[in-house]
């Protein structure tokens, strides 16, 4: 039993560093990658952001319908109907806007990202590209990370607006709220910290999810079986980093 | 000439094992320098392996491997990125880059090693694919491609850096016989007109005494036999005469390691 716990947390131990140690590797190839070979980067950004694009859009509008709804009708058992704005962009920017991105980002993107290195080395195109002297860490997995971490927080943008469109709808053209109110109170109210908070969470899950998954892919057994645990290794693992990162991130902006 | 100038690739009392599994113990063998050479063997005698310690993406728990007369054991990973430049591997199942079209495939190492302009690498990659017969197909994706046609688009793209040396991973397995006979030629046909050296591993005996000049049969972790392949089809021993013959049962025993059967069946061995 004891002997199990301390396996459990040596292994542990050990992943967490090489994972860092990976993490080095990416960080210390990423400069002449975005640089060098920027296309690289473009076409990740495009096959990463786009395949995310269309479930971020439709993710944040119902979003922030719920806001405008649920913010609706809270606020005004105190008369506060007109804050409804304020509600939603205080919790779009701020919260859900990174973390739903982040999550759904993982679930869509970086499932995507870690079965397809996972194949990659299954079919031996990753030893393939080692015997042509290639080394794969900088033209398969640099360029696939740094695609993830510039999207990411477009994705995150893209997902507070139109949260934010969705709550106007329901909150003014539905509900009857003043549309000057809902904004100018968001004005007053909404600090430019409040959003950059936001986007210093958006940045850093994308990293975290990217990361993810190109080392889960990376490190797949090559196998079926073994990219399929990879890809779901990255959703389980992304996902609660997402929340427990989150959680520290707000406890520092406090 | 000294020995180090007519072979190519010099193997040295090689010891390498698998977790508990020894798969080489002793060995050694060397490689002509210009000829096409078959290493032969059962499954699971270690063949891929030994091709994946002579380009060493694994490395041997004793013993040298030479190069050109190059140990490559202590080769920085700049030195052994160059040498691999002189080698050219066409993988089992081609392992062509599925995000890329095959003209793309064929001019991957092109593009990542030089700085071509873009029409002398159209050239190349236009030559390469013409000489494997697959000029038509540079611009379909690889998905597009039968298995066949995927070995020749990865012939092609092995062959794109004029390598000194190439390495065919069982290029035979799983071909329809006119696929076979084309690949068998290609080998050939690519081995005499480049100057190149060939090593093919591969367990048809068929196609390699078509093809090769010099076959190797691996059998417990050590060359069992070499020569000809008309020399190993008349050879007395037991082990070589099994496999080029294809028998089920001889020195490599058709029955995995197992207790007594009979014991088995009764139940006597959980006792």
């Amino acid at each position: 039993m004891l002997r199990d716990i301390y396996f459990t947390v040596v292994g542990f131990l050990r992943t967490f560093g090489a994972l860092q140690l990976f993490f080095l590797r990416l960080l210390v190839n990423s400069p002449h990658i975005f640089f060098g070979r920027f296309r690289l980067v473009v076409q990740q950004v495009q096959n990463s952001g786009t395949l995310s694009l269309v479930i971020i859009m439709v993710s944040g509008f119902f979003v922030g319908g719920v806001l405008g709804l649920q913010g609706y009708s809270n606020l005004a058992r105190f008369n506060a109907e007109d804050s409804v704005g304020t509600f939603a962009a205080f919790s779009l920017l701020k919260e859900l806007g990174p973390v739903i991105s982040a999550l759904l980002f993982a679930g869509r993107a970086g499932t995507a990202l870690a079965s397809e290195i996972g194949l990659m080395k299954a079919t031996d195109q990753l030893s393939a590209m080692e015997m042509m002297a290639v080394d794969p860490l900088p033209r398969v997995l640099v360029p696939r990370f740094l695609g993830g971490v510039i999207s990411m927080p477009l994705l995150a943008a893209v997902f507070s607006a139109i949260g934010l469109l969705g709550a106007h709808l329901v909150g003014v053209n539905l509900l009857g709220v003043d549309a000057g109110a809902f904004w100018q109170q968001m004005q007053s109210t909404l600090d430019m910290s409040d959003v950059y908070e936001g986007i210093i969470k958006s940045v850093v899950f994308g990293v975290v999810v990217s990361l993810l998954a190109v080392w889960e892919g990376y490190n797949a057994i090559p196998t079926a079986e073994g990219v399929g645990r990879a890809t779901t290794r990255t959703v389980v693992i992304s996902a609660i980093a997402v929340l427990i990162l989150d959680f520290m991130i707000t406890a520092m902006a406090i | 000439m000294d020995s180090a100038s007519d072979n190519v690739i010099e193997i040295q009392d090689l010891d390498y094992s698998r977790g508990p599994r020894q798969i080489f113990k002793g060995l050694n063998l060397s490689i002509g320098r210009g000829k096409v050479t078959a290493i032969m063997g059962p499954s699971g005698t270690g063949k891929t392996t030994l091709l994946r310690l002579i380009t060493r993406q694994l490395r041997p728990d004793s013993g040298k491997i030479l190069v050109d007369g190059v140990d490559i054991a202590n080769l920085t990973q700049k030195q052994l990125y160059q040498l691999r430049r002189r080698f050219g591997m066409l993988f089992q199942n081609g392992a062509l880059l599925t995000d890329i079209s095959v003209f793309e495939n064929v001019a991957f190492p092109l593009r990542e090693h030089t700085r071509l302009p873009n029409r002398l690498i159209r050239h190349v990659v236009l030559t390469k694919l013409h000489a494997v017969g697959l000029r038509g197909a540079a611009d379909l994706m690889p998905t597009e491609l039968s298995g066949g046609m995927a070995r020749r688009v990865a012939l092609a793209r092995a062959m794109v850096m004029d390598p000194e040396i190439l390495i065919y991973d069982e290029p035979f397995v799983g071909l329809d016989p006119i696929s076979m006979g084309v690949i068998v030629r290609l080998v050939r046909k690519m081995n005499d007109a480049l100057g190149i050296t060939s090593i093919l591993v591969s367990h048809d005996v068929q196609e390699i005494a078509a093809v090769a000049d010099c076959s190797l049969l691996l059998a417990d972790g050590k060359v069992a036999a070499s020569g000809s392949p008309d020399e190993l089809n008349n050879t007395s021993s037991e082990l070589v005469r099994q496999f080029m013959h294809g028998m089920a049962d001889g020195p490599v025993a058709f029955h995995f390691a197992a207790p007594n059967y009979a014991d088995q069946l009764l139940g006597r061995d959980s006792e």
